[in-house]
C-alpha cells in the first residue's frame, strides 16, 4: 500500500517536473527567438521538414476522412430525408474539429517522432554539449526554429486538410450519390461562419506549438530520464512517449479549446 | 588569469554530488597558462565529471572554478557563454553534427559569432582543415569518416575561433597507435604554434607522457598528485604506481561477507 502511494507520488512529481521543464523550454525558445541575430533559414528548413514533407500524408488522410465523413453523414441524413444538409455537416465537422485534430495527429506521427529521435540522439552523442561549448544556445539553434515552424506549419497543413476533406465529402455526396452540387456547396457556405474558422485556426496554432514542444522536450531532456542511459532503446522509448503524450495532449487541448471558445 | 596569476584555470574546493553519491571530493587544481595539463586516472575516477564542471556543463555542489577571469561555478549563463567563445572542445566521440558536412560543422562557430563573409569563412575553414590534414574530407558527412578523421574534424572545429584554451576528452581512445601518435603530435604542435593552454583528459599512458607538461592524477574523486611527468613517474604513491605500471585494481574481499552479499544471506 505504502509502495503504491510512493509510486503515485513519484509519478506526480515526475509529471510536474516534465511540465515545468517543457514550459521553461517554451519561454526560453520565445526569449531566444526574439534575440538578434535573427535567422529565418532554420525556420524555413524546419517548415519544409514539418510542413512540406507532411503534405502527401495530409492530402491522403484529408481525402479519406472527407470521404468517410461524407459517406456516414449521407447514410444518416438519408434516413431523415435531409441530404441537402450534407455540405453543412461535412464542412462543420471538418473545419471545427477533424481538420485541426487530424492534421496535428498526422504531424505528431510523422514529424514529432523524428524531432524527438533527432534531439535524443544529439543529446546522447554529446552534440548538444558541443553546441553549448561553442556558446551556441541550443534553445535558439535547435528548439525555437522547430516550435515556430510547428506553429506556422500546422495551420497551413490544416487548411490543406480542410480543403481536400471537403472535396472528399463532395466526391462521395455529389459524384457517388448524386446530391445536387449547388445544394452541397450552398449548404457548406451557409453553415460556416467566422467563429468556426477562427476556432479551427486557434486550435491548429495551439496544436502546432504543443506537438513540437512536447517532441522537443522529450528528446532534448532525454538525459534527465531513465531513457537517457539506455542508448538507442532509450531514444526509441522517448519517441514512443512523445507520440503518446502529444496525441493525448492534442485531444485534451481540443476539448479545452472547444469548451472555452464554444 | 591576471598578471600575478600564471594559471589559466584555478579550481578550489570543488565538490560534485550526483544525488547521494559524491563524485568529486574537494578538488584543488591549477592549470598553468600556455601548457598542456593532462588529467589522468582510472575509468570512473571522476575525470570526465571534472572536465564537465570546468566547461560549465555540470553545476558543482560547491567550490569555485576560475577560468579566464570568471567563476564558472557561480556564473550566469551569459557569462559562461562569454567565456566559451574563447575555448574549444574536442569531445571523445567527436560530437559532429550528423546533418552537416565536415566543413559546415567547422564553420558553425564562425557563422554564429562573427559577421565574416562566406568567402572568408571558407578560407578559414580550409586553413584549419589543412592544419589537421583533413582538407580532402571537407565535403564528407560525419558518417563517412573513420574514427581518427572524426577526431581530427572535431579538433578543427574546436580551433576554428583560435581559442585561448583547448580541451580534449580522451583524444586517442579507440584509435590505432599510429593515428593516436599523429594526434598527440598535433596537440603538441598546437601548443607550440598557437600558444594555447591545453587540457587533456585521458588514461592512455603512451599519450600522457608524450604530450604532458603537467599531470594531475585523479583517483576516486580526489586529486592524488599533480606535477611534471618526471615528478609523477617518481611518485611513491601506490595508486599512482599501480596506474603507471598497469596493475589491476586490488579487490581485497572478505570471502564470507562477499558470499552473503551474493546470496542475500540465503
Amino acid at each position: 500500500m505504502i509502495k503504491s502511494i510512493e509510486n503515485l507520488g513519484a509519478w506526480v512529481l515526475d509529471v510536474l517536473d516534465q511540465t515545468g521543464r517543457t514550459s521553461l523550454m517554451l519561454l526560453e525558445a520565445i526569449w531566444e527567438i526574439l534575440q538578434p541575430p535573427y535567422r529565418f533559414y532554420p525556420i524555413v528548413r524546419q517548415m519544409y521538414f514539418i510542413g512540406a514533407r507532411s503534405l502527401t500524408l495530409i492530402i491522403f488522410s484529408g481525402i479519406t476522412i472527407g470521404m468517410v465523413l461524407g459517406l456516414q453523414f449521407y447514410n444518416i441524413l438519408q434516413r431523415f430525408g435531409s441530404v441537402d444538409l450534407l455540405g453543412s455537416g461535412v464542412a462543420l465537422g471538418v473545419i471545427r474539429e477533424l481538420g485541426p485534430v487530424m492534421t496535428a495527429l498526422m504531424v505528431v506521427g510523422r514529424a514529432g517522432s523524428s524531432i524527438t529521435a533527432e534531439l535524443g540522439i544529439m543529446r546522447i552523442t554529446e552534440q548538444v554539449d558541443a553546441l553549448e561549448c561553442m556558446a551556441v544556445s541550443p534553445d535558439k539553434f535547435l528548439i525555437a526554429p522547430k516550435v515556430v515552424a510547428g506553429i506556422l506549419s500546422v495551420p497551413l497543413l490544416t487548411m490543406v486538410f480542410d480543403f481536400v476533406a471537403l472535396y472528399g465529402g463532395y466526391f462521395v455526396g455529389v459524384i457517388m450519390f448524386g446530391v445536387a452540387p449547388g445544394s452541397y456547396m450552398n449548404g457548406m457556405i451557409d453553415a460556416i461562419e467566422m467563429p468556426d474558422v477562427r476556432l479551427g485556426l486557434v486550435k491548429s496554432l495551439i496544436f502546432g506549438g504543443l506537438v513540437t514542444l512536447i517532441a522537443c522536450s522529450r528528446g532534448f531532456y532525454i538525459h534527465l530520464t531513465r531513457a537517457g542511459s539506455q542508448g538507442a532503446e532509450g531514444v526509441s522509448s522517448a519517441t514512443t512517449d512523445a507520440v503518446v503524450l502529444s496525441s493525448i495532449g492534442v485531444l485534451f487541448a481540443d476539448f479545452l479549446i472547444g469548451a472555452l471558445m464554444k | 588569469m591576471t598578471p600575478d596569476n600564471p594559471n589559466a584555470i584555478t579550481i578550489r574546493d570543488l565538490v560534485v554530488d550526483y544525488g547521494p553519491r559524491r563524485i568529486l571530493h574537494s578538488v584543488n587544481l591549477d592549470i598553468p597558462l600556455g601548457q598542456i595539463m593532462v588529467i589522468m586516472g582510472q575509468s570512473g575516477a571522476g575525470k570526465s565529471t571534472l572536465l564537465r564542471c570546468i566547461l560549465g556543463l555540470k553545476k558543482p555542489s560547491s567550490g569555485s572554478i576560475h577560468m579566464l577571469g570568471t567563476d564558472i561555478a557561480t556564473a550566469t549563463r551569459k557569462e559562461i557563454y562569454d567565456v566559451r567563445k574563447h575555448i574549444g572542445v574536442a569531445f571523445q566521440g567527436g560530437a559532429l553534427f550528423s546533418s552537416m558536412t565536415v566543413a559546415e560543422n567547422i564553420q558553425l562557430p564562425l557563422r554564429e559569432h562573427t559577421n565574416l563573409d562566406d568567402k572568408t569563412i571558407e578560407i578559414m575553414t580550409r586553413i584549419k582543415l589543412d592544419m589537421v590534414d583533413m582538407l580532402p574530407a571537407e565535403h564528407l558527412m560525419p558518417a563517412e569518416l573513420s574514427g581518427g578523421m572524426t577526431k581530427r574534424a572535431a579538433l578543427a572545429r574546436a580551433i576554428i575561433m583560435d581559442p585561448k584554451l583547448l580541451f580534449f576528452d580522451e583524444p586517442s581512445s579507440g584509435l590505432d597507435p599510429s593515428t593516436a601518435a599523429e594526434l598527440d603530435q598535433l596537440i603538441i604542435t598546437l601548443k607550440n604554434s598557437m600558444g594555447m593552454t591545453i587540457v587533456v583528459v585521458t588514461h592512455e599512458l603512451d599519450s600522457i607522457f608524450k604530450i604532458a607538461d603537467h599531470i594531475a592524477v585523479v583517483h576516486q574523486g580526489n586529486i592524488l598528485e599533480t606535477g611534471t611527468p618526471q615528478q609523477i613517474t617518481a611518485s611513491t604513491n601506490p595508486e599512482i604506481q599501480g596506474l603507471l605500471n598497469r596493475k589491476p585494481r586490488e579487490n581485497i574481499v572478505d570471502a564470507d561477507a562477499h558470499l552473503r552479499r551474493l546470496t542475500g544471506g540465503f
